[in-house]
């Protein structure tokens, strides 16, 4: 009898458990569709109830239709600009003062990291008003260039995530190569940027995300219309309209601007997942 | 072999490429950012917050005027407190809970399970603006999503963005769309957990809630920690949601704190005074995470730890 009945049991359960995951991915995933299908729309479908959930016919044009609304053409190349920068200076700079924290033994060092640990605890809000005196005072504002030079000089998550990822990775390659003759600058190139390759790659992906997702920093920092990231352009074209008006044109130009992170992130899924998971555990 | 090689070359060469300032050399571009935009500002946001000092024209020293002005005479950062703190303790145990939840679901095998770790993660990539518009549309009292689900199952939804009584809430629901990070974290956390662990437990025979309770907590429990800060500091500083979804209405509900600096910083131009509101900011958050940190020795278990029993 017990022998019969665990794996109806078993099977129950597993099916509980499928039942359940399905319900999770409805609410991820609803919004999405939610989005899709009142983009494709035929207009009329669009603001009546109940609602239409399956379109009675799919219009593409409604996307050429609502880029064409504003000039997101110039928005999308702001953002390019902007995303792209600081994502090669990241990994840059992240690399090279993770590999002096990582690889060498020098005064100040432990107190520096410690200093560099907190700093990621200050809060936005505390930096953004001194930073657009200061900006003001270089005459950074309405450029793109308070959204791309601070990314130069190293962000204290990524330093700390690929020190972590240089601290699990054995020494001998790099000391090999210092006994070869190579010097500290050959040795990073030839040897530490080979083996950080998927740390890089966690860097590069998050910091494009961040980049491109950034709504403040340009709501702060620029002015005018013609330097608008996509991000603040939509929000502003959300913001033109009162009401539902404007909603499909809004879900269209949406979606479009989520598609670049969702390619980065199908792209880089595997090393993202594992990046992610090693954050969390010191 | 090497050694030969290498000490046919000059010493001092060697010693000047390998020299005492070459990890210096490193870490300066940090270092240099550190100075000119992180301490350096956050320092000169302290003196300001000391002044008076509107975006154009002179300013001047005027003490703790900004501050008592704060608490006695400004309802706003009260109601904005309030609105901050209301929203941290809803947000902030069911962020941990769902998260933990959706790893475990995910932690034991069953098919497709990479699919859905894909899925639950997928919004945490287009967080920002893309969130709040999307959500403000499944929102919508009238013709959204939500209300459209909630009424088959015989549920009449409220006007969720325009009814104060609702409105905070939807931002929780929102917010809590994003959570694929603290979940993939304790997903890693979760299967870190030696199996002998459980199997032993089984052996004495110790029911699920007591496994979960006796093992799997403690063992997940520096992961808790990491969650619970982030999550803290992430609860304080929503602003993005606010700004696009509601833009603090009706009637302030969602007049979060960070919107409050905001505003007044860009909006009234009162650069000092704004100072001052982010520095009572930064001083909750750390007085929060002290708190938190000194609580953890008594609920967080670091394996290795040598302990009295």
């Amino acid at each position: 009898m017990a022998v019969t009945r665990q794996p109806v049991q078993l099977r129950a359960r597993r099916l509980g458990r499928h039942a359940l995951l399905i319900l999770c991915s409805l609410f991820f995933l609803g919004p999405f569709f939610w989005m899709l299908t009142t983009a494709l729309k035929p207009a009329r479908e669009v603001l009546v109830y109940p609602p239409i959930l399956i379109p009675s016919s799919l219009h593409f044009e409604n996307f050429s239709a609502a880029w064409n609304a504003a000039a997101f053409g110039t928005y999308l190349k702001n953002s390019l600009t902007v995303a792209g920068l600081d994502t090669v200076a990241q990994i840059i700079s992240s690399a090279l003062v993770a590999y002096g924290f990582a690889r060498f033994r020098f005064r100040g060092r432990d107190a520096l990291f410690a200093i560099l640990l907190a700093s990621m605890m200050i809060p936005w809000d505390v930096t953004m008003i001194p930073r657009y005196i200061e900006f003001k005072a270089f005459g950074w504002i309405d450029t793109l260039k308070p959204l791309i030079v601070p990314n130069f000089f190293g962000g204290p998550f990524f330093i700390f995530l690929l020190r972590q990822f240089l601290l699990g990775v054995p020494r001998e390659l790099d000391e090999a190569a210092r006994i070869d003759g190579a010097n500290a600058l050959t040795t990073f190139l030839l040897v530490i940027v080979p083996l950080l390759r998927p740390a890089l790659i966690v860097v590069g992906v998050f910091e494009f995300f961040d980049a491109w997702n950034d709504y403040l920093g340009p709501l702060i920092f620029l002015n005018s219309d013609a330097n608008y990231t996509l991000m603040l352009g939509i929000a502003q074209f959300h913001g033109m309209f009162t009401g539902q008006t404007n909603v499909q044109p809004l879900m269209a130009v949406t979606l479009i601007a989520c598609i670049p992170p969702l390619i980065g992130f199908f792209l880089a899924q595997r090393h993202i997942t594992q990046g992610i998971a090693t954050t969390g555990i010191k | 072999m090497n050694m030969a090689v290498s000490s046919m070359r000059p010493r001092a060469a060697r010693r000047l490429r390998w020299g005492r300032l070459t990890p210096y050399w490193f870490v300066l571009p940090w270092v240099v950012g550190l100075a000119v935009f992180t301490l350096g500002p956050l320092l000169f946001s302290l003196v300001i917050s000391f002044f008076d000092w509107p975006i154009i024209g002179a300013h001047h020293f005027i003490g703790f005027d900004n501050y008592s002005t704060m608490f006695t005479n400004d309802p706003l950062f009260w109601q904005a407190l309030g609105v901050t703190f209301k929203f941290a303790a809803i947000f902030v145990p069911l962020n941990l809970v769902s998260a933990l939840l959706l790893a475990m679901l995910l932690s034991r095998p069953a098919r497709g399970l990479s699919i859905y770790r894909t899925l639950f993660y997928l919004p945490a990539v287009v967080s920002g603006v893309a969130l709040a518009l999307v959500w403000g549309w499944v929102f919508d009292g009238q013709y959204g999503l939500l209300n459209y689900l909630l009424s088959l199952v015989g549920i009449s939804g409220p006007d969720w963005l325009n009814d104060p009584h609702w409105t905070l809430l939807a931002m929780v629901i929102a917010s809590l769309w994003s959570q694929g990070a603290a979940m993939l974290i304790f997903l890693a956390a979760l299967k870190n957990i030696p199996v002998e662990l459980y199997e032993a437990a089984g052996i004495d025979g110790a029911g699920r809630l007591m496994t979960f309770l006796r093992i799997t907590i403690p063992m997940i429990s520096p992961t808790i920690l990491f969650n619970l800060i982030t999550s803290i500091i992430a609860a304080f500083q929503t602003l993005t949601l606010a700004l696009v979804m509601t833009n603090g209405g009706p009637v302030r509900a969602t007049y979060f704190y960070a919107l409050y600096v905001y505003q007044n910083a860009f909006q009234g131009f009162q650069m000092g005074y704004a100072s001052a509101n982010a520095w009572i900011m930064f001083l909750i958050i750390i007085a929060l995470t002290l708190i938190v940190f000194k609580s953890s020795p008594r609920w967080v278990y670091y394996e290795g730890d040598v302990r009295g029993n």
